[in-house]
C-alpha cells in the first residue's frame, strides 16, 4: 500500500482503504497542465473546496482545485462520517444492552467486534468516498492537483513546483487538532481525531482530554465498545458553548453508559510506566493519577493556516481565529476568499457548505451575499444527541432583546415515552411578545433530524404561531415542536382576549 | 395517598389544626440549634451525625432562628443574645489570614469549620454563598436585638463589622459577576453561577455593603444568564431545585418588588417562586420517571440527602441513586427522593398545594413527628428500608434551619419585617434594581 496517503497512516490491508485512495488520492494521479489564469483556484478539497470547485465549474469557470492529501477533507476521512459511522454500532450496542426493558431477551453475551465495526467505517467512508472521486471531479471539468498549495504572489500559487495563476481564489484549507501542551504527552503518545480512526484493536482503556463535542461522542463510544474510559475536562460542564441544562444531560448520559467524569479536570504531565500512560491530574488543587493504555485528546481545532504562505499574498490572518475575512467572505486580499473552518467560528460541514456556496455567488457573480445572514444549526451525536439553531439566550439577553423560551420536555411527548427516549427536551426562544424564533436547542435521541424543521421555518420566516397550524404527524418526536408552538399560541392571548372568549362560549 | 390506609383512624381522629401542627414542626425545629451547638464559640453543626463540623450557613440560619425563639417563647431573650453574642465574638476574633487551616479571608469564612477550633474543616472552600447566609443571620440578629443594653449594643457592634468586613469586590473577578469560592490551594474556583439561583441573596448584600460592595455591573453580569421559560404551562424564571427559589426568600420579602428582569416579565421573585412550586408539582404528577408515592400531594426536589444504593432497575430503566444532591424538574437529577422540607419552605408562596402536601406527608411518615418533612430527604422506590421507605437519618441544620423561618414568614412574616428595615439589605436592592412596593 505504500506510498502512503495520509492521514490514513496504517491502511489495512483490505479493499476498503485501497478503494479510499483510489477514490480520492489515486496513486498513479498526474496533476494536470496548469490553464492560465483560473477563475477560480481553491485550496483544499474539504466540503468547503469541494462545494466552491463544483458549483463554479457548473456554472462553467474555469477551476483548480488543490488537496494536499485526500478528497473529501476532514469530514469525510477523519471527521463527521466515520464519527457518525462508529456511533451508530455503539448506539446499537446501547439498544442491545437495554432490550429486556423493551421484552426483547438479547443475547447472553453482547459482544462488541471493534475490529468489524472499524471495517464498516472504512466501507461507509469508502463508498461515500465514490462520489467525490478524484476522477469525477475531472470529470466536471476541474483542474484536480495534489500537493501543498503555497502563495507565491497576490494571484499565484505553487503546487510542488507548478504555479497557477488565478483570477480570484479561495482558501479552504480547513482545520487540524489543537495539541495540548501538557509535559510527556508526545514522549508517551497519543491520538487524534486524526488518527483514532486507524485503530484496529480496541484499547483496554482510554482517556479523552477534552469535553468539546468530538470529546463526549467518542468516549460514548469507545466506553460502550468496552474500553475503560475516563474523560477529563478542564472546565466545570462539558460543551462549554451548549446550554447548562444540555450540557448536564449529556454528562448525566456519559455517566449512565458508565464513563469516569473527570470535570473542572486538568491534565498536568504523563509518564510511561509498565507500558501504561500514566497521567497525573489536577482539580481544584487535588492531585490525582490516571493510568490508561490509549490517551485521545479532543480540546479544539486550530485553522490550518501555517503553510500557505499568506504573507505573501497579503492575506491577513491570526493563528488562533484564522483567516480574517469580511461579512463577504472576503479576505484583505480583493482576489481571495475564504470558507470552512480556516475563517470561520463555527467549524462545522453545513456551515463550510454555505459559506463555499456564497464565496461562489461573491466572488464570481458579483453577489453580494452575506455570512452573517446564514442560519447555521449544529448537533453533538452523543446519545441522547444535543442540537442548536440560532442565537442563545444569553446572546440574545446581552443584547438587550426580552426572550421568552418554550419548552416541552420529552418526557411530555407521545411517542418519545413509547420509544423510552425521554431524556431531553425543546426549547424554542422567540422575541418576547412576537412569535418570531430566534434559536433553539434540542436535546433528544435523534435532536439532530429533528432541529431541521425549526431552522426551515427561521429560514423562512415562519413565526411560531403559523408552526402550530402544521398539523406533525403523531405520534412523533418532532411533535415536541408542535407542543412548544402550541404553548406559545396559548401565552398569545391578550386578558382582554381571553374574556371575550369566556363572554362569547357563556352567553 | 390522602384518606387512605396510612392515615389510620385514630391519627386521623387527632389530626391536629394547622397552626398546631406547624408550631410543632417549628418548635422541633429550632430545637436543633440549641442541640448542636458548641456553647464555647456558638459554632452549629451542619448535621446531628457524629463528627459533623459546623456550617457557616447554618450558623446564619441560628442566628436567624434566636429572634423567633424568643418570640414564641422557647428561649429567653438573654439567652439568645448571649447565644448569638458567643458566635459573632467567635468570628469577629477568628484567623482571617486564608491560610489553609485559618477560618476565613477577607471577611469571607471556610464553608466547613472544626466545631471546636473552628478553623477550616475538610479542605473546604472559602464559600461566598454560605458566607451569605452567615452574615443575613448576622443581620438579622443586628436588627432584631435593638436594645441599648451592652450585651445588644455590643452584639449590635460586632454585627455590623462583620458585614463590613466582607471584600465583596475581591470575589468580584473581572468586575463582573461573583466567583463561587476560593481555596488557599488553588485560588478561586473554576465555578460561576450560571443561571438564577439561591445567588440573589448574594448579591443583594454584595451590593448593600457600605465599606467593599459590588459593582452594580455584577448583578447584570449575572442575571443576563436568566432564562425566563414555559413548561407545564407556567412562565416563569427557570431553576430546577426548589431550594433555590426559597432560600433568598428566608430574609428577603419579595414580594411586590422588582428588577428590571421582572419589569420586563410582568412578575416578581415571590410570584416566581409560587410558579415554581406548581411546577413541581405538575412534574411529580406527570412522574415522568414512575417513582413510587410521586403526585399531586407528594412533590419537592431539592437539595437534600437521598439513598446511596447501588443502580436497579426502575419501571424498566437503570435507575442510579445520587446521595446527598441538588435533584431538580424537570430534567433531574431524579432519583424518587423528595426533600420534604422543601414543602414547608413552600408555605408562604403557595399554600394552597403545599398545606395538602404537608398533611399528606405528616400522614405517611413512620411516626406522627413529621418525620417525612424533617428528614433531609426520603425515597419510598428504595423500599427494603422499611414500609415508608428510605428516609435520611438524623436532622440536617439546613433544612431545619429553613423550617423555622420560612414557617415564621408563614405564620408571622417576622424575618420580612426585620429584613425590610434593614438599610443595607434596601439599599442593596436598590442597587440591583429593585423599585416598588414596600422599597
Ligand atoms: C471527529 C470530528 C467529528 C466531526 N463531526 C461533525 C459533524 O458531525 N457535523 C459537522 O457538521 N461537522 C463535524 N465536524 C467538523 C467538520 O469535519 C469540519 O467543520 C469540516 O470538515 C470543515 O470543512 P472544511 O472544508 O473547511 O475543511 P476540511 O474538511 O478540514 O478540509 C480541508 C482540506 O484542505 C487540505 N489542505 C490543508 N492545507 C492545504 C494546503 N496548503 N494545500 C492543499 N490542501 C490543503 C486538507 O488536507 C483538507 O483535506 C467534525 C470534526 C471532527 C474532527
Amino acid at each position: 500500500m505504500l506510498p502512503l496517503h495520509p492521514p490514513i497512516q496504517q491502511p489495512v490491508e483490505g479493499p476498503y482503504d485501497r478503494e479510499l485512495c483510489d477514490n480520492l488520492r489515486p496513486p498513479d494521479w498526474r496533476n494536470p497542465r496548469p490553464r492560465e489564469p483560473y477563475h477560480l483556484l481553491v485550496i483544499g478539497a474539504g466540503p468547503a473546496g469541494l462545494v466552491a470547485a463544483r458549483r463554479a465549474a457548473a456554472l462553467g469557470a474555469k477551476v483548480a482545485l488543490i488537496e494536499r492529501r485526500l478528497l473529501g477533507g476532514g469530514s469525510l476521512n477523519y471527521g463527521s462520517v466515520p464519527s457518525k459511522t462508529l456511533i451508530r454500532s455503539s448506539r446499537l450496542y446501547a439498544e442491545m444492552r437495554d432490550a429486556a426493558n423493551f421484552g426483547v431477551t438479547p443475547p447472553e453475551n453482547i459482544r462488541v467486534d471493534f475490529a468489524m465495526a472499524m471495517e464498516r467505517m472504512r466501507r461507509i467512508r469508502t463508498r461515500i468516498s465514490r462520489v467525490d472521486s478524484a476522477a469525477r471531479l475531472a470529470a466536471e471539468g476541474i483542474d484536480v492537483f495534489f500537493g501543498t498549495a503555497r502563495f507565491t504572489s497576490g494571484d499565484a500559487v505553487d503546487v510542488d513546483g507548478a504555479s497557477l495563476r488565478f483570477k480570484k481564489a479561495m482558501v479552504a484549507t480547513g482545520s487540524r487538532s489543537r495539541l495540548p501542551s501538557i509535559p510527556g504527552l508526545a514522549e508517551a503518545g497519543y491520538l487524534t481525531n486524526e488518527t483514532v480512526f486507524d485503530l484496529t484493536a480496541l484499547p483496554a482503556s482510554l482517556l479523552v482530554i477534552g469535553g468539546g463535542p468530538l470529546g463526549c461522542e467518542l468516549a460514548q463510544a469507545f466506553c460502550r465498545f468496552g474500553s475503560r474510559t475516563v474523560i477529563t475536562h478542564d472546565v466545570p460542564l462539558f460543551l462549554p458553548k451548549e446550554e447548562r441544562d444540555a450540557a448536564q444531560m449529556v454528562a448525566e448520559a456519559l455517566a449512565r453508559d458508565g464513563v469516569e467524569i473527570h470535570l473542572n479536570t486538568k491534565a498536568v504531565n504523563v509518564r510511561v510506566e509498565g507500558g501504561k500512560k500514566c497521567i497525573e491530574t489536577l482539580n481544584d488543587g487535588n492531585v490525582a493519577t490516571i493510568s490508561v493504555d490509549q490517551i485521545l485528546t479532543g480540546i479544539g481545532r486550530v485553522p490550518a493556516v501555517d503553510e500557505l504562505d499568506l504573507e505573501a499574498a497579503g492575506v491577513a490572518y491570526d493563528a488562533e481565529t484564522g483567516i480574517r475575512i469580511d461579512d463577504f467572505l472576503r479576505t484583505t486580499n480583493r482576489r481571495i476568499y475564504a470558507a470552512g473552518d480556516v475563517c470561520l467560528e463555527h467549524q462545522f460541514t453545513d456551515a463550510a457548505d454555505a459559506a463555499a456556496r456564497i464565496v461562489v455567488q461573491n466572488a464570481l457573480f458579483l453577489g453580494r451575499k452575506r455570512v452573517s445572514a446564514l442560519t447555521i444549526p449544529w448537533c453533538t451525536y452523543t446519545d441522547p444527541e444535543i442540537a442548536h439553531v440560532g442565537i442563545y439566550v444569553k446572546e440574545a439577553r446581552e443584547r438587550g432583546i426580552p426572550v421568552m423560551t418554550y419548552t416541552v420536555p420529552m418526557h411530555d411527548v407521545d411517542r418519545a415515552i413509547a420509544d423510552g427516549e425521554e431524556d431531553g427536551f425543546v426549547k424554542i426562544h422567540v422575541r418576547q411578545g412576537t412569535d418570531t424564533i430566534l434559536g433553539a436547542t434540542v436535546v433528544a435521541r435523534h435532536a439532530g433530524e429533528m432541529i431541521n424543521g425549526i431552522s426551515l421555518a427561521m429560514v423562512a420566516g415562519i413565526g411560531l404561531r403559523t408552526v402550530a397550524r402544521v398539523i406533525h404527524t403523531y405520534p412523533t418526536q418532532a411533535e415536541a415542536i408542535r407542543k412548544a408552538a402550541h404553548a406559545c399560541t396559548r401565552t398569545r392571548l391578550s386578558p382582554f382576549a381571553a374574556w371575550l372568549m369566556r363572554k362569547w362560549v357563556n352567553r | 395517598m390522602r384518606g387512605t390506609s396510612r392515615s389510620s383512624p385514630a391519627r386521623a381522629a387527632a389530626e391536629p389544626s394547622d397552626d398546631a401542627l406547624l408550631d410543632r414542626l417549628q418548635r422541633a425545629a429550632f430545637d436543633y440549634f440549641l442541640q448542636t451547638v458548641n456553647p464555647r464559640n456558638g459554632l452549629i453543626a451542619d448535621t446531628t451525625r457524629d463528627g459533623a463540623p459546623s456550617s457557616i450557613a447554618v450558623v446564619g440560619f441560628a442566628l436567624s432562628a434566636y429572634p423567633i425563639g424568643v418570640e414564641h417563647g422557647w428561649i429567653e431573650r438573654a439567652d439568645a443574645v448571649e447565644r448569638s453574642l458567643a458566635v459573632l465574638r467567635f468570628f469577629s476574633d477568628s484567623d482571617q489570614s486564608g491560610s489553609p487551616d485559618s477560618t476565613g479571608y477577607r471577611g469571607f469564612y471556610f464553608h466547613f469549620l472544626d466545631m471546636r477550633s473552628g478553623t477550616r474543616a475538610w479542605l473546604s472552600e472559602v464559600s461566598l454563598i454560605d458566607t451569605g447566609f452567615l452574615m443575613a443571620g448576622v443581620l438579622t440578629a443586628a436588627a432584631y436585638f435593638g436594645a441599648e443594653t451592652p450585651a445588644e449594643t455590643e452584639l449590635r457592634r460586632l454585627a455590623d463589622a462583620l458585614y463590613r468586613r466582607v471584600d465583596w469586590r475581591w470575589a468580584q473577578r473581572d468586575g463582573s459577576a461573583v466567583m463561587h469560592g476560593w481555596k488557599p490551594e488553588c485560588g478561586f474556583l473554576h465555578y460561576g453561577w450560571e443561571g438564577y439561583s439561591e445567588a440573589i441573596l448574594l448579591y443583594v448584600l454584595g451590593l448593600g455593603s457600605p465599606t467593599h460592595p459590588l459593582t452594580e455591573q455584577s448583578f447584570r453580569a449575572w442575571t443576563v444568564t436568566y432564562q425566563w421559560e414555559n413548561l407545564y404551562g407556567y412562565d416563569f424564571l427557570y431553576a430546577g431545585p426548589l431550594f433555590i427559589h426559597q432560600f433568598s426568600h428566608a430574609w428577603i420579602d419579595f414580594r411586590g418588588i422588582r428588577d428590571s428582569f421582572m419589569r420586563e416579565k410582568d412578575c416578581d421573585y415571590f410570584e416566581n417562586s409560587r410558579r415554581a412550586t406548581c411546577v413541581q408539582r405538575e412534574y411529580a404528577t406527570r412522574n415522568p420517571r414512575s417513582f413510587k408515592s410521586y403526585g399531586p400531594d407528594c412533590w419537592g426536589l431539592s437539595a437534600g440527602e437521598g439513598p446511596s444504593a447501588p443502580p436497579r432497575l426502575v419501571a424498566g430503566r437503570r435507575q442510579a441513586f445520587y446521595g446527598y444532591a441538588a435533584r431538580g424538574v424537570p430534567y433531574g437529577p431524579d432519583d424518587g427522593t423528595i426533600a420534604g422540607s422543601s414543602v414547608l419552605s413552600s408555605l408562604v408562596f403557595a399554600p394552597e398545594i403545599a398545606l395538602p402536601a404537608l398533611r399528606n406527608l405528616v400522614a405517611r411518615g413512620p411516626t406522627d413527628a413529621g418525620d417525612l418533612v424533617r428528614s433531609s430527604g426520603f425515597n419510598p422506590t428504595v423500599g427494603e428500608a422499611g414500609p415508608t421507605g428510605w428516609i435520611s437519618q438524623g436532622a440536617f441544620g439546613l433544612d431545619q434551619g429553613m423550617i423555622v423561618l420560612m414557617i415564621e414568614n408563614y405564620r408571622s412574616g417576622l424575618l420580612w419585617r426585620l429584613g425590610r428595615s434593614n438599610p443595607h439589605l434596601r439599599s442593596g436592592l436598590r442597587r440591583a434594581g429593585f423599585r416598588g412596593g414596600w422599597l
